[in-house]
């Protein structure tokens, strides 16, 4: 799906190619993001600095070190925790409960054309709880495999396998 | 190597989290380019992730685009605006000063030479104008002559040297109407320092002299008339060297010139 020549020609500067690739990732990176702030409005503003910083640094992704999708999944993820970090969101977020993406998605009634609604929200219901947090540290949090082996007190191969299991459920509730 | 065990093992959705060390990630990414069962794999774990973070997106942001496009146009523009004016600005800012402080000397210099023009303009004006003025006042004393010289009231009365001074001589025009006496005493020598010609009028019998003044600044006179004031019936003129300030009666044995008026 990674579209190669796209990202070469966003390499080069071309704009129309940036246009397509916003159009590609920004509601997942903005799915992301949302994950992590909690905020519809600081939400918008972070992936706008994320895709502004995509179009100025595309110079510097490079294939050999991981998928574009991931290069953009950091950007997007330190430009979240930077921002829940700081002050101003402290003083915001104080009494509000951190909701996972699993809360997010209970309470979610309008999906957008893009995804599958359907596959997503049977998903949810048949969720296990190691998925829920699996995927919660290692896709949404960006934690690494050694921090989520430490967090969730699991040994390193687990982590692998077991969330290997949970994302082979997800794609079978979306192909369905 | 095993690629259905390498794909189950379940590296390659941590490699697509971004979970993995660099080195972990940069071996994956040459399995991917060699396999391309391993890349379909990750494609497909891409998607499916892709799909359940988007479902967590408030709404598609789709409808940000213009905005960050806007903002990518900003930066552009800064960034063009930037280069192009520490380039041109700068040194066209430079360039300007330092013609300015050029010019800025020149018209020091400029200035300064214009007021010193502008004050020997003004200068030569002010003798223009004194020199005007006294040849306005010149003509008008020649004119004032000239009248005195046509005029039938006006007696001239010839003043002749004495022993003083053989060769002085010395003309009154008198005007007995206007009561003013013009003495032409061009022919006077220079005065010596401290002494001043004095004018008489005298009656001869008994001899009586009445002065009627002084011929003052006698040597920066140009044309020598000097014009006083007589209302005597005078039957004779006469003029004496007299000490500075003049005196109450003339000093006869320093009489210049002397002369009697003709009988009417």
């Amino acid at each position: 799906m990674q579209q190669d020549g796209l990202i070469l020609e966003l390499q080069k500067g071309n704009q129309r190619a940036f246009e397509r690739i916003y159009e590609f990732y920004s509601e997942s990176i903005y799915g992301i993001i949302y994950s992590i702030v909690h905020d519809e409005k600081v939400a918008e503003e972070i992936l706008q600095d994320v895709f502004l910083k995509i179009w100025e640094n595309s110079a510097s992704y490079n294939s050999d070190k991981g998928r574009f999708f991931t290069w953009i999944l950091n950007i997007a993820r330190n430009a979240s925790i930077d921002q829940i970090r700081s002050k101003s969101h402290k003083n915001k977020q104080k009494n509000l409960k951190a909701d996972n993406f699993v809360d997010i998605l209970e309470n979610k009634s309008h999906f957008s054309a893009k995804t599958d609604a359907i596959g997503i929200k049977k998903y949810i219901d048949i969720l296990k709880p190691v998925c829920k947090k699996l995927i919660d540290l290692l896709f949404f949090k960006g934690f690494t495999q050694k921090e989520t082996a430490e967090e969730l007190e699991m040994p390193l191969g687990t982590v692998k396998t077991k969330n290997r299991a949970c994302i082979n459920k997800l794609r079978e509730m979306l192909v369905e | 190597m095993d690629i259905e065990e390498y794909i189950s093992s379940g590296i390659l959705e941590l490699y697509v989290y971004g979970a993995l060390t660099e080195e972990e990630s940069r071996e994956v990414s040459k399995a991917l380019k060699e396999h391309p069962e391993i890349r379909k794999e990750v494609e497909e774990i891409e998607h499916a992730l892709q799909q359940l973070s988007s479902a967590a997106a408030p709404y598609n942001p789709d409808v940000l685009l213009s905005s960050i496009k806007e903002k990518l146009a900003d930066k552009d523009v800064i960034r063009i605006e930037r280069k192009s004016k520490t380039k041109w600005v700068s040194y066209i800012g430079w360039a300007a000063s330092i013609v300015l402080l050029i010019g800025l000397f020149f018209l020091i210099g400029d200035n300064n030479e214009l007021r010193e023009q502008l004050n020997s303009e003004k200068a030569r004006t002010a003798r223009m104008e004194q020199q005007i003025a006294d040849a306005r006042d010149d003509a008008e004393k020649t004119r004032e002559l000239l009248a005195v010289l046509r005029d039938k009231d006006v007696s001239r009365i010839q003043l002749q040297g004495q022993n003083v001074a053989p060769e002085a001589y010395a003309t009154v025009y008198w005007n007995k109407n206007e009561n003013k006496a013009y003495i032409d005493a061009k022919d006077l020598p220079e005065p010596p320092r401290g002494k001043v010609y004095q004018v008489w009028s005298l009656k001869l019998e008994p001899l009586t002299p009445t002065s009627i003044g002084l011929l003052d600044e006698f040597s920066s006179d140009e044309n020598k008339i000097f014009t006083l004031e007589n209302a005597n019936q005078s039957e004779a003129f006469g003029i004496t060297l007299e000490p500075e300030g003049g005196s109450e009666s003339p000093t006869m044995d320093q009489l210049y010139v002397l002369g009697a008026v003709a009988a009417p």
